[in-house]
């Protein structure tokens, strides 16, 4: 199983997310944004980052690279696609996901241990949870909250398109407490929070078990992996 | 050479934290009381000589790439020539 993770001028998690697939047990492959190449790969995350400096808005430059045509044509044929933070901002810019994000409701960066309701299980990264699971996995932005129109916030609600959830705080003022969403097919998802750094013990959030050694987010990958083989 | 100049604001209906905290730095530095919502002013200059197709490009350019319908609006789209007091309205 071959997982590509595509780098863009101004990503910094792509290896953190490189490792997480293969904590997972897939193969890491590094795409470039550059190239009109998906080598193959049988699944994709965008990672976070400052894609471009957020110029212009944050991930709307990196959503018209070149790779992107790729990306865009594979999520159409059903190739799982995750976008984390800067890659979920990209999502939104391509039309592949729905809403939009804007700078954090009190203006400031955050960065925290979330806790997050898992609220949709039939999509390819997230089947390894349990509906309405509680997990954690760090957040980290100044622009996550997540917004859209009153009539696309209803058509999400109505349509089990809410991925995830902020339980406890709302970290920065998204509509509806929304910390990430899903296509209708299920093989595209987003959320702003870093499953990737939470998926080797030692280096995870805290857990009542022991320091740093929450792995919530490997659930993310290990999905991708079983949809993958189940399809 | 024209300039066209494109105007894009957050949406009315959206919270916009960047107005908010310029309008609290006015309050605290005793420059009155406003309400200040925080734009982007884009600037595109070109050798082709301004046509309706030109600006029906530009104003394509505007809604599709400078701005996103989903929390910003295109307020302006407008010709500017060489001398930037020139300035008229489209």
């Amino acid at each position: 199983m071959r997982i590509g993770v595509i780098t863009f001028p101004g990503s910094l998690d792509d290896r953190d997310a490189q490792r997480a697939v293969r904590a997972a047990g897939a193969e890491a492959v590094a795409l470039w944004h550059g190239d009109h190449d998906l080598s193959g790969v049988d699944a994709l995350v965008l990672p976070g980052g400052f894609s471009y400096g957020d110029y212009l808005r944050c991930g709307a430059i990196a959503s018209v690279s070149p790779i992107m045509n790729e990306v865009i044509e594979a999520a159409g044929k059903g190739m799982p696609v995750l976008g984390i933070c800067n890659g979920f901002q990209m999502l939104t810019e391509a039309r592949l996901l729905p809403g939009g994000l804007i700078r954090n409701d009190h203006g400031a960066f955050i960065r925290r241990d979330q806790r997050l309701r898992v609220e949709s299980t039939d999509t390819a990264w997230t089947n390894g949870f349990a509906q309405g699971q509680e997990i954690v996995i760090p957040l980290k932005n100044g622009e996550g909250e997540y917004v859209a129109s009153a009539e696309t916030i209803e058509r999400l609600e109505g349509e089990g398109l809410v991925a995830f959830r902020y339980l406890g705080v709302n970290p920065n003022g998204s509509l509806n407490d929304i910390a990430g969403v899903r296509n209708e097919r299920g093989n595209v998802v987003g959320l702003m929070p870093h499953p990737e750094h939470a998926t080797e013990p030692g280096f995870g959030p805290d857990t009542a078990a022991a320091m740093r050694s929450g792995v919530d987010g490997l659930t993310f990958f290990t999905s991708a992996i079983a949809a993958l083989q189940a399809a | 050479m024209p300039t066209i100049v494109v105007d894009v604001m957050p949406k009315a209906e959206l919270l916009d934290p960047q107005g908010k905290a310029i309008a609290a730095a006015l309050g605290r530095t005793g420059r009155g009381t406003f309400d200040v919502r925080q734009g982007k002013r884009f600037e595109l200059t070109t050798d082709a000589a301004v046509s309706d197709e030109l600006l029906a490009s530009v104003q394509e350019i505007a809604t599709e790439v400078l701005s996103n319908g989903v929390i910003e609006d295109v307020v302006g789209v407008h010709v500017v020539e060489d001398a930037p007091r020139e300035s008229q309205g489209a």
